[in-house]
């Protein structure tokens, strides 16, 4: 609305501005810090400062040397555990996600509203309404305490949100677009393979990175339906935090954070404006 | 349809649902799946509840026998007073919070992307993190009084994390630096999407920004301003990562919530239909937040359509 000029009232936005930014930089800022201090060195003053001796080896320690609860592998195998659950459940949820909104969009059939309707009902049904069937459920077909098991649920889940976002990308696309294809005698997955596919790049990437984050993040399912080994690195963080509570090791630890939530912030970083269209679509509901 | 296959000599003509099958089982199968297993895990939750389950689940039925015990409960009690208290407040700052970085942010900044990018990382991080990290920044023997007093000021007090009555303040804290970039994105959208002719008008008439701000602008943010206010209610009620990382819902049980109830009671009481009756009242709280915000958008949308 006005021009750039530095006009005392803009400088003190400008102040403003960046010491909120400072603000909320701060607490990263620290555990970087943290994660390259020694822990002899926390114990002695605040876990705000700046480090005097590098401490590289809190990450080894980290990554492959402390011991939770008598398994001393570091965070390693419980970062490949949220891999291995967080790709493929990605992958699924974001794939059935695709072909069912485009069903519910572009194809029509009998039922599409109701099941659709029902379906974003997941977007708000609250995960402690399906902690007990989950673990009813898992138990029955063998899956409880397996990374598989959390792969389903995620996929299923996932469903909601997946359908939604691309449901509300495809209705965009004109309708005349695939009755054409359909006289022409392409099929269900022709059209979504010929047509829907190659338009829908942006939406699957703000879809995947919606997955990606939520998935990686998770913590109620993590710790619910898996233990010891199995856990996500989510679950194995509050595990540490619990196993060093008598010797904290706060340079360890920080090392261990930082590791632990370094994939959805580098996702971030790179995906940035996806990311936010994400934040906005699950927003207009 | 039918006739393509009967064009093709040499082809068995196969009935019309037996080649369309594979279409049929992927529509159907992954939405049936996520339809049935919402409805029917939800009624199987709602049934739990009523139901004398403690370790395993059992029929019978106790009627709202579940529900009275966990009514009368002193952990639920605190939960809830919890919840209205953090709900509330956390609503309200962060709503404010996001709507002032939105308008700084609005005054042709350098380094706009920078900032929005600095004030909305913390939602890519995990709640457990945020929780751990501010933990450690909020412990008074560690974080930010230990460094206030090592500095010289021995006499500054700032220990909300082991305060019973403050406690739960903390948790008001790490939530609003998770989410404000939430509120100022949506904020951000809603100015930028403001009628620049009707300023522009204003602005000839003479009025100023701050006027501008108060008699166009901001009345134009109210239905973002409800959206914002409802999906940050809808993660308040069901927090949970946040405050188990943070502060366990101690000291003693003073930062307890709802959803560490629930999972108290299912996973760690073994009370399994007193768990299920927590978890329904937590979708209660939530449905009565939830349904008047689909009846005013239902009456939105009718407007919107005559108009």
């Amino acid at each position: 609305m006005r021009e750039r000029t530095f006009a005392p009232s803009r400088i003190l936005i400008y102040l403003i501005v960046l010491l909120i930014a400072a603000a909320w930089l701060a607490p990263l800022a620290v555990v970087v810090l943290n994660s390259l201090r020694s822990n002899e060195e926390i114990a002695q003053g605040s876990m705000i400062g700046w480090p005097q001796h590098w401490a590289w080896s809190n990450y080894v320690a980290a990554w492959s040397g402390f011991c939770v609860a008598e398994t001393c592998a570091g965070i390693r195998p419980y970062m490949l555990n949220s891999a291995l659950v967080t790709i493929p459940a990605t992958i699924f949820s974001t794939l059935l996600g695709a072909v069912a909104g485009y069903a519910v969009s572009l194809w029509r059939f009998r039922g599409d509203t109701w099941i659709y309707g029902i379906v974003t009902l997941g977007l708000f049904l609250p995960q402690q309404m399906r902690l007990l069937p989950w673990t009813i459920v898992l138990r029955d077909i063998g899956l409880i305490n397996t990374l598989a098991g959390l792969v389903l649920i995620h996929t299923i889940q996932g469903l909601s949100f997946t359908t939604l976002f691309c449901r509300n990308y495809y209705v965009a696309i004109p309708h005349e677009l695939i009755r054409a294809a359909r006289i022409d005698g392409a099929g269900f997955f022709r059209i979504f393979w010929r047509i829907i596919l190659p338009l829908s790049p942006p939406i699957l990437i703000v879809t995947v990175i919606w997955q990606f984050t939520h998935i990686w993040n998770e913590f109620l399912y993590g710790v619910t339906f898996t233990s010891g080994q199995q856990q996500p690195v989510t679950a194995a963080l509050i595990a540490l935090s619990a196993a060093v509570a008598d010797i904290p090791q706060h340079g360890v630890q920080s090392a261990a954070v930082i590791i632990a939530a370094l994939p959805t912030l580098l996702i971030y970083l790179l995906g940035g404006k996806y990311f936010v269209r994400g934040l906005t679509a699950g927003a207009v509901k | 349809m039918s006739n393509a296959a009967a064009i093709r000599p040499g082809r068995p003509a196969l009935p019309e649902w037996v080649r369309r099958l594979p279409e049929y089982l992927m529509i159907w199968v992954p939405l049936l799946l996520s339809a049935a297993h919402l409805v029917s895990f939800s009624l199987w939750t709602i049934w739990i509840s009523f139901t004398p389950s403690t370790l395993i689940p059992v029929s019978g039925w106790v009627g709202l026998r579940n529900y009275s015990a966990v009514a009368a409960s002193r952990n639920w009690q605190i939960a809830f007073d919890n919840l209205l208290l953090f709900g509330s407040a956390f609503v309200l700052l962060s709503l404010v919070t996001g709507l002032a970085l939105a308008i700084l942010l609005d005054q042709r900044i350098r380094g706009e992307n920078v900032l929005r990018s600095v004030f909305l990382y913390p939602l890519a991080v995990s709640f457990v993190v945020t929780g751990t990290v501010w933990s450690w920044l909020l412990n008074p023997g560690l974080g930010i009084q230990k460094l206030v007093h090592d500095l010289g000021w021995t006499s500054f007090k700032f220990d909300w994390l082991i305060d019973r009555d403050m406690a739960i303040w903390t948790i008001v804290i790490a939530a609003i630096w998770q989410s404000s970039g939430f509120a100022m994105a949506l904020f951000l959208a809603g100015l930028r999407s403001v009628d620049t002719d009707i300023i522009k008008a204003a602005q000839i008439d003479g009025a100023g920004p701050i006027r501008i701000y108060r008699r166009i602008i901001l009345p134009s943010l109210w239905p973002i301003t409800i959206t914002v206010v409802v999906i940050q209610l809808q993660f308040a009620i069901s927090t949970f990562d946040l405050v188990r990382a943070l502060t366990n819902g101690g000291p003693g049980i003073a930062t307890q919530l709802p959803a560490l109830v629930v999972y108290d009671l299912m996973f760690q009481r073994s009370l399994l239909g007193r768990g299920a009756a927590a978890a329904v009242l937590m979708l209660l709280i939530l449905l009565a937040v939830l349904l008047p915000y689909a009846a005013w958008r239902y009456v939105q949308r009718r407007r919107a359509a005559h108009a």
